[in-house]
């Protein structure tokens, strides 16, 4: 039996080092492309993305407008562009937030344990079972839309997810002897806790960094699709595919590239995250 | 080796297969007729009279017809890795021939497992044999396409890896598993089902039928390990390749794999190769043996001659660092061999070895010495191997005494300092490293009536131990006995429960939260899992100096390095990138941060090489010496404890069954359960020496003898009991082998067999107690009171010496397993010494019934309490089976 099954782990092996550099350098030409346009849109479009020109209106893509026009004579390629800044102004912000925060309650969940860990678990469920999008028109309606909101609204929805992982691994570590052996030298649970336990969680902390991050994209675009994201009329993606998804069939052009911008940008991420996982993983 | 008891007047038939369906039994090997081992070929002379041999065996075993078995030659392997082609494995050549066992042995990262993996072709990935020849059989294994690969593997080839559990399926039940294996050899399903239930009853599990609808996690480890056997004989391999078959099993379950391996290479004919660290152990099974370094056989040659007289001072070494049963710290420390194999890739100009070995000299550093054939069919790869045969004994053995010994490794300040502390008696206090406040008659730990639960499982149950100043108490049982769960609470770790722990006199709080920093710097830990006891993210400086500073220690990292023998240069790596030896070093430098008075070791070399394990324990020896630091030394091995401790108390199923001074523990008269683990102990590694010992020689005359004293004077006691007469028994074998393995073997009945079957099973008896009263090892005891001991608590019996027994039996009926193996050289065999005492089982039988009493060797022969009557019936109908001829 052994010989068997030793046998078929032998086939199917991969080459990981080279995998893994294609992922990396692929993901990360993506990202870093879209960071420098969120960065520097103003100079590399080729015109005002808010611009109305009523005599160009649902021009297809062609040498002029190179992804074409909207309804209004907008350029669609300078809309996109333009679109990457409030996302990846959102989606960085939330997932720093939610990835602190939800490390910390994970954290002192998993290391006090019993009661405390009891009270702060249910506390989340509650979040979790709360339908994410009814929380978010609720809370928009009544903070009013800004940056500041939807960042809030997407990390407090990831704080969850990421506190249990880092549960989970804090559970792990908790029960090794380097922790008792602390615990046998007097160490407090807070400093069992930073100097002890934390270090050794970090790697299931970058891997929620890098798994939200891609999710916080999708979130925030969601977000403004719904509407409670920019005002309208800006070029941000969400709110693009919205506006014009009743011209679907006349200017398809208009929909498709923000779709293809936030794809584009989710895949990259994934890619560097799954690549960067896989090395934290194995070491 | 099995030559010669293959070879000799007495042996037996070849047992009738346990199950007719799968008859995998084969005529005895080839090889039978023509022993290579010479009469007298054991003696001692032999060392340097190899010459004596008659046939010119050649290189190995050679013996078979052409191309038949194993042969490997040239072989080298070797990794793509960052750095380029990792040599793994460099030009290794050996033949084992159908039927034989040859052991190859090294420690940790030596290419063992890497070799094993090349013969089967399954390395892991960036792997690859870049020279040489695997022929098995005359397939040349290397050649062979993928397809042509995959159907020889199905029909030829088996593996045993190091760990059973994963190499089981946990989502699938045992009798399916093995089924599987059986379905791609061409079996029917119905036909599989039935081999499956056969097989696991030819690797001697307990009702096999039950077994099958098990899962794997229902099962123990030795069990797990047998079923792994089960499919592996389930090919009928023509190679089978057991990769440290036995690393993390208790020693007494380890015993009973060896032997069921033992058993079995009789009945299969394949060639079989064998992998340990241990190669005390392997050396017992194998009739040759290879020793590898750094990717190179070092020395080769039969078992016992390599184990008798080594030619290359690696082999030396290694023998010299396992610990002997019965021999203490305080008669011989024990040679640990400085640093560490080269890690592949490494370039070690000349011989690889140099930088260890003593014997090294400019020679050796430069060029690389050869695999010399030496006489006899050995090979060495040593430029000095006269000199080391040239030193009497083992130069190896007696640092203390032969200063200039290849591996004295002398700590300075230890002898002197050490004095003190080692002559006087355990018990008085030796003045520990600092002043204490307590009265000096008060002894450092008094732990009363302590019990601890896991849920409603009792794990510790009311036990009561002493720890004098300056003392080591060793603690010795079975995984699951509560050895692990006491030492915890000692340390104030672990679930809360009753009883009291006193320091000094002084009672100390039970979890560690609660006691101020003066009881817990006097009270430290070492964790038995290296991989877990340091923090992987921090430097081992910042461990030492964090713990110096926590437990207000006055030493610095580098200080407490220095004490135990952790290079500097190691102090700001972090622990990934130090050995296991390393990493237990820097943890008990760690527990000794803050002059501790009381050290709890709980296990902490059961998970290193036999090499490495030599190293820490003198290391601790050393501690103890230097500091009068006490223990609490935990293992589930009777010859580690034996040397380290002073004490020892012997815990079984939650409470303390015996405790006394560690030589009238280990020498008797003691517990039945204490004699248990002797014997096993013993058979583990009786010393090179009774291997050496001629041939056929019979020397069991005294002891039967005594033996039936015995029974007589149990029976003078009132007891009723059929009596048998203890066997006569050839010790030279019954030396390399068990004595349970000759009871089975000389052919008295194949009850025997069936008893030893299920006798088997008793040793991996789930180890709860379930609430019931009366010894806890009533159940497996083969000198149990029917009605007594089952149902009411022993009483403590005191024998002198502070040494205390729980158990029904009187003083004097209490096994005794007489003289240590090193005092007795002319030994009767180790087997033999065990079993003497054991009269059959007090089972209420009618006198009618005397055949139809388990025959009971010894305390592995008797009934598990769960299967208790169900196993008795079941053998009765195997008996019926077995005695139709």
């Amino acid at each position: 039996m052994s010989a068997v099954t030793a046998g078929a782990g032998g086939v199917r092996r991969r080459v990981a080092g080279r995998d893994f550099r294609v992922a990396l350098v692929a993901g990360g030409a993506l990202v870093l492309a879209w960071a420098v346009v969120a960065a520097f849109w103003p100079q590399l479009v080729p015109y005002d993305p808010l611009r109305h020109d009523p005599l160009s209106r649902f021009l297809p893509p062609g040498p002029e407008h190179w992804l074409g026009t909207d309804q209004f004579g907008r350029d669609t390629f300078s809309r996109m562009l333009a679109g990457a800044r409030p996302v990846l102004q959102v989606a960085p912000l939330a997932t720093a937030l939610a990835v602190v925060a939800g490390t910390a309650v994970g954290l002192v969940a998993g290391t006090f344990g019993g009661l405390v860990d009891e009270i702060v678990m249910r506390l989340l469920d509650a979040v979790v079972v709360f339908p994410a999008i009814i929380a978010a028109v609720l809370f928009v309606a009544l903070a009013g839309r800004s940056v500041t909101v939807m960042v809030l609204v997407v990390a407090g929805s990831f704080v969850p997810i990421v506190a249990r992982s880092v549960r989970a691994a804090t559970l792990v570590e908790r029960e090794k002897a380097y922790v008792e052996a602390a615990r046998l030298r007097g160490e407090r649970p807070w400093s069992l806790m930073r100097r002890e336990i934390f270090p050794n969680v970090g790697t299931t902390v970058l891997v929620e960094a890098t798994s939200r991050f891609g999710d916080a994209i999708f979130a925030a675009a969601t977000l403004s699709f719904l509407g409670l994201g920019q005002p309208p009329g800006s070029p941000d993606w969400g709110a693009s595919v919205s506006d014009n998804r009743v011209w679907l069939q006349l200017a398809p052009w208009t929909i498709l590239a923000p779709a293809l911008a936030i794809a584009s940008l989710v895949v990259g991420i994934a890619l560097v995250a799954d690549s960067l996982r896989g090395r934290w993983e194995a070491s | 080796m099995t030559g010669r008891a293959t070879g000799g007047p007495r042996l037996p038939a070849p047992r009738e297969p346990v199950t007719r369906d799968v008859d995998l039994t084969r005529p005895r090997r080839p090889g039978q007729g023509e022993n290579p081992h010479g009469p007298g070929a054991w003696s001692e002379e032999n060392s340097h009279g190899p010459g004596s041999r008659s046939g010119g065996s050649g290189e190995s075993g050679e013996g078979g017809p052409a191309g038949r078995g194993l042969r490997v030659t040239g072989l080298s392997v070797s990794y793509r890795t960052a750095r380029g082609e990792v040599p793994a494995v460099t030009n290794v050549s050996f033949d084992v021939a159908p039927g034989e066992t040859y052991g190859i042995v090294g420690e940790s990262g030596c290419g063992k497992t890497t070799l094993s993996r090349a013969l089967g072709r399954h390395l892991p990935p960036g792997g690859s044999i870049t020279g040489g020849g695997v022929t098995v059989d005359g397939v040349e294994v290397p050649a062979l396409s993928p397809a042509e690969l995959r159907r020889w593997r199905t029909t030829s080839l088996a593996v045993v890896h190091q760990e059973a559990g994963s190499s089981l399926d946990p989502t699938m039940r045992i009798g399916a598993q093995l089924a599987e294996v059986l379905r791609l050899q061409g079996r029917g399903r119905a036909e599989a089902r039935r081999e499956a239930v056969a097989l696991l009853a030819r690797v001697r599990l307990p009702d096999p039928a039950a077994i099958a609808r098990r899962y794997p996690h229902q099962l123990s480890g030795g069990q797990q390990q047998r079923v792994v056997i089960a499919a592996a004989l389930a090919t009928r391999p023509r190679l089978l390749v057991l990769d440290e078959p036995t690393t993390g099993l208790d020693a007494t379950v380890q015993h009973e794999i060896l032997d069921l391996l033992w058993a079995l290479r009789a009945e299969t004919d394949a060639a079989v190769v064998l992998i340990s660290h241990d190669l005390a152990l392997v050396g017992r099974l194998c009739e040759r043996v290879g020793v590898l370094y750094a990717g190179r056989m070092v020395e080769e040659g039969p078992a016992a001659e390599v184990m008798a007289s080594p030619r290359h001072p690696y082999t030396s070494a290694l023998l010299a660092s396992v610990p002997r049963l019965g021999v203490s710290r305080h008669a011989r420390e024990l040679a640990a061999i400085p640093g560490r194999p080269p890690v592949p890739g490494e370039e070690v100009g000349g011989c690889a070895f140099a930088p260890r070995c003593a014997l090294a000299d400019d020679l050796c550093r430069k060029r690389t010495p050869a695999l010399e054939p030496a006489p006899g069919g050995r090979r060495a790869r040593c430029h000095h191997t006269d000199r080391l045969l040239a030193t009497p004994g083992s130069p190896f053995e007696e640092p203390s005494d032969a200063p200039g010994a290849p591996f004295a490794e002398p700590l300075d300040s230890s002898d002197s300092t050490g004095s003190s502390g080692s002559t006087g008696s355990p018990l008085e206090p030796t003045g520990p490293a600092d002043g204490t406040d307590a009265p000096s008659g008060v002894p450092l730990l008094e732990v009363r009536g302590l019990t601890r639960k896991y849920g409603r499982t009792i794990v510790v149950d009311g036990v009561d131990l002493t720890i004098g100043r300056a003392e080591v108490l060793g603690l010795v049982g079975e995984s699951g006995s509560g050895k692990t769960t006491l030492a915890r609470a000692v340390a104030g770790l672990g679930p809360r429960g009753t009883g009291t722990i006193a320091l000094h006199g002084r009672e100390l709080a039970a979890t560690v939260g609660r006691r101020d920093a003066r009881d817990r710097r006097r009270v430290q830990m070492v964790f038995q899992n290296p991989e877990t006891s340091l923090n992987p993210s921090h430097t081992v400086r910042a461990i030492l100096t964090r713990a110096v500073r926590g437990l207000g220690g006055s030493r610095t990292a580098a200080e407490l390095a220095a004490r135990a023998s952790l290079d500097d240069h190691l102090l700001d790596a972090r622990p990934d990138r130090l050995s296991g030896g390393q990493k237990q070093r820097a943890a008990i430098a760690r527990a000794f941060a803050g002059d501790p008075e009381l050290v709890v070791c709980d296990e902490p070399v059961s998970a290193l090489d036999v090499s490495v394990q030599a190293g820490v324990l003198r290391l601790l020896s050393e501690q103890q010496r230097l500091t009068g630091t006490s223990y609490l030394f935990i293992s589930h091995d009777l010859a580690v404890v034996g040397y380290l401790a002073d004490r020892i108390a012997v815990m079984y199923r939650g409470r303390i069954v015996e405790e006394g001074p560690a030589s009238r523990v280990l020498a008797g008269p003691h517990h039945p359960y204490t004699a248990s683990l002797v014997a096993a102990s013993r058979a583990r590694l009786d010393d090179p020496e009774s291997i050496r010992l001629p041939a056929g020689e019979p020397a069991e005359e005294p002891v039967k003898e005594s033996a039936e004293e015995r029974v007589g004077s149990a029976r003078a006691g009132g007891i009723t009991r059929e009596s048998e007469p203890a066997r006569a028994r050839p010790s030279g074998w019954a030396s390399r082998i068990r004595w349970e393995r000759a009871a089975g073997r000389d052919g008295v009945t194949k009850r025997k067999d069936a008893n030893e079957r299920k006798g088997v099973n008793v040793w991996e008896g789930v180890n709860v107690r379930e609430g019931a009263t009366g010894c806890g090892f009533a159940a497996r005891c083969p000198l149990r009171i029917e009605g007594l001991c089952d149902s009411v608590d022993p009483p403590v019996a005191h024998t002198g010496d502070g040494h205390t027994v729980r158990c029904h039996l009187d003083t004097g009926d209490l096994p005794d397993t007489g003289d240590l193996p090193r005092t007795a050289v002319p030994v009767t065999a180790p087997g033999d010494r065990g079993t003497r005492h054991d009269p059959p089982t007090r089972d209420a039988k009618a006198p009618g019934d005397a055949q139809h009493t388990p025959a009971t060797q010894h305390a592995r022969h008797t009934h598990d309490t769960r299967d208790a009557q169900d196993s008795r019936d079941t053998q009765d109908t195997r008996d019926k089976e077995d005695g139709s001829p």
